[in-house]
């Protein structure tokens, strides 16, 4: 038998986290068309903008002084979207498996699972993203890298936004079934015309534009726009996606973390399944 | 060292107007085998899912390995482990990459040691690469027995656990818990609808009716208690509510 019972919690643990991604890798490894449908959602979109500015570039001065923006926003735009899918897909994976049971009783804490899922969702994204903005500089020659170092901040300011997103939905799914998993689709699209990806927030309503202010997003692609178009870095815009994300961060766990007791309470956890 | 491994006081459970469980106090002791018996809807996996803390109880208190379950899990999470026919493993890993993730879950040192020994014990050389998909249903409950065992806990949590098997390895299995069991000194909470394995396994066994505790005993004392030949005609007169019958068939012997 082994030693006596710990009188203290057991610390955070990167080492199950580490576990959690290589349950991840193992389940992309053991299927290609996961690693290729990873890449190839955000390649065809990038295709597709690309075409559509070369064919606006000779109809709208905005395009041909920022000939970039539309590209920029669709790479952009789908860091969010991957960012939130890499979470809320991954988390169902589990649900559909019915392997939560196994996993809560583990010693795997829930906020443990929720940075396993921020990483997994990080190098998801990232499998989509390089090659897509790799081919957009082969067929376009535009590279998305020439925003510099702001990409760094628009790309983790899209990324957390997505994760918190992603985690809510997760939790939310969690405790009312998987019947609501369309909602890892529905959540993020309901914001795609308010975020301003291919177009100014300034054309919104004036009421929408103030529920743009509340989107981190909102302030990462008019901040692309600023780049692009007039030259500038926003910090101003930078700062308040920051200050917005970490809001967002912060509920979107909170969510995750109440779904997840509240499906403790129903006894639902033993009873998630395809 | 506390001598009960398991410890529930007061233990209730409700869904909305459904009690699933109602009062129910018991305690295992360290080293003991107990099984939890009663047909569908007694309240068994309820009562399991809330000594593992994936089900918090509407009200009582759970005290496992010495530590209060609804307070402190964490600490005793990596001494225990179950299996349930109500949970899979992923079905599109291997056995091997299944048995890997939790291993490495349950921060083992040597992975590869420990993965050898419980193919060894399951006899799972053959599937260990294969998809858990692939498997037959047989199979599917050898790995996850072998995952149940991977951090050899104190603590075995067991819901039917040779459901799927065939006679042959179903008494094979019963067979390595029990030896488990003494070797390690471990403890064992078993659901089953066996009696058979109940009677081969257990010392100790807890009959539930509609949420409650309706009798316990060693099940040799319980077949006496109840003038029976055997545990599965105390479990048919328990589930069937035919307590007083059987103390009146008592009372004409």
């Amino acid at each position: 038998m082994s030693a006596a019972p710990a009188r203290r919690d057991p610390p955070f643990s990167s080492r199950r986290i580490g576990a959690m991604v290589l349950r991840y890798a193992f389940l992309v490894r053991g299927s290609w068309p996961r690693i290729v449908e990873m890449a190839y959602w955000p390649t065809v979109q990038m295709v597709l903008w690309g075409f559509i500015t070369l064919f606006l570039i000779g109809h709208s001065s905005f395009i041909a002084q920022a000939f970039g923006v539309l590209i920029s926003g669709v790479l952009l735009w789908d860091v969010l979207f991957r960012g939130q899918l890499g979470v809320s897909m991954s988390f169902f994976e589990e649900m559909w498996s019915r392997n939560l049971g196994h996993l809560f009783v583990s010693p795997l804490r829930p906020y443990e699972m929720l940075v396993s899922l921020m990483v997994v969702s990080l190098i998801r994204t990232l499998i989509g993203l390089i090659p897509a903005s790799l081919l957009a500089l082969m067929f376009f020659g535009f590279s998305l890298y020439s925003l510099g170092v702001p990409l760094i901040g628009f790309f983790f300011n899209l990324i957390v936004m997505g994760w918190s997103i992603g985690f809510a939905v997760s939790g939310l799914v969690l405790r009312v079934g998987l019947g609501a998993e369309s909602m890892a689709w529905a959540a993020i699209f309901a914001i795609a015309p308010i975020c301003g990806i291919y177009y100014p927030v300034a054309v919104l309503p004036d009421w929408l534009q103030s529920v743009a202010f509340f989107l981190p997003a909102s302030h990462v692609f008019e901040g692309m726009r600023a780049i692009l178009v007039d030259g500038a870095f926003r910090s101003d815009l930078m700062i308040n996606a920051i200050l917005l994300n970490i809001a967002y961060l912060g509920v979107g766990m909170a969510a995750f973390l109440a779904f997840f007791r509240s499906a403790r309470s129903s006894g639902v956890i033993l009873q998630v399944g395809e | 060292m506390s001598e009960s491994a398991i410890e529930v006081r007061n233990l209730a459970k409700r869904f909305g107007p459904v009690v699933a469980v109602d009062d129910v106090d018991f305690s295992v002791p360290t080293g003991g085998a107990t099984a939890l018996l009663g047909g569908n809807g007694a309240g068994k996996t309820t009562t399991i899912s809330m000594l593992l803390g994936l089900l918090l109880p509407t009200a009582g208190s759970v005290s496992v390995l010495g530590e209060d379950m609804l307070r402190h899990r964490y600490r005793v999470l990596p001494r225990m482990n179950f299996s349930s026919p109500y949970v899979d493993l992923p079905r599109r890993l291997t056995a091997a990459e299944n048995l890997q993730v939790y291993a490495r879950l349950y921060g083992l040192s040597d992975i590869g040691r420990r993965l050898r020994e419980v193919a060894d014990a399951f006899d799972l050389g053959d599937v260990m690469d294969r998809r858990v998909a692939s498997l037959s249903a047989g199979q599917k409950t050898r790995v996850a027995l072998a995952k149940a065992l991977i951090n050899t806990p104190d603590l075995l949590l067991l819901d039917e656990p040779t459901a799927s098997l065939d006679p042959d390895t179903a008494d094979w299995v019963r067979g390595y818990l029990q030896d488990y069991r003494m070797e390690r000194g471990a403890t064992i909470l078993l659901a089953s609808q066996n009696m058979g394995e109940v009677e081969r396994m257990c010392d100790d066994a807890i009959m539930m009716r509609a949420g409650r505790i309706v009798d316990r005993g060693a099940p040799t004392e319980l077949v006496d208690r109840y003038g029976r030949d055997t545990l599965e005609e105390v479990f048919l007169d328990i589930a069937r509510g035919r307590d007083r019958d059987g103390d009146e068939r008592r009372a004409a012997r």
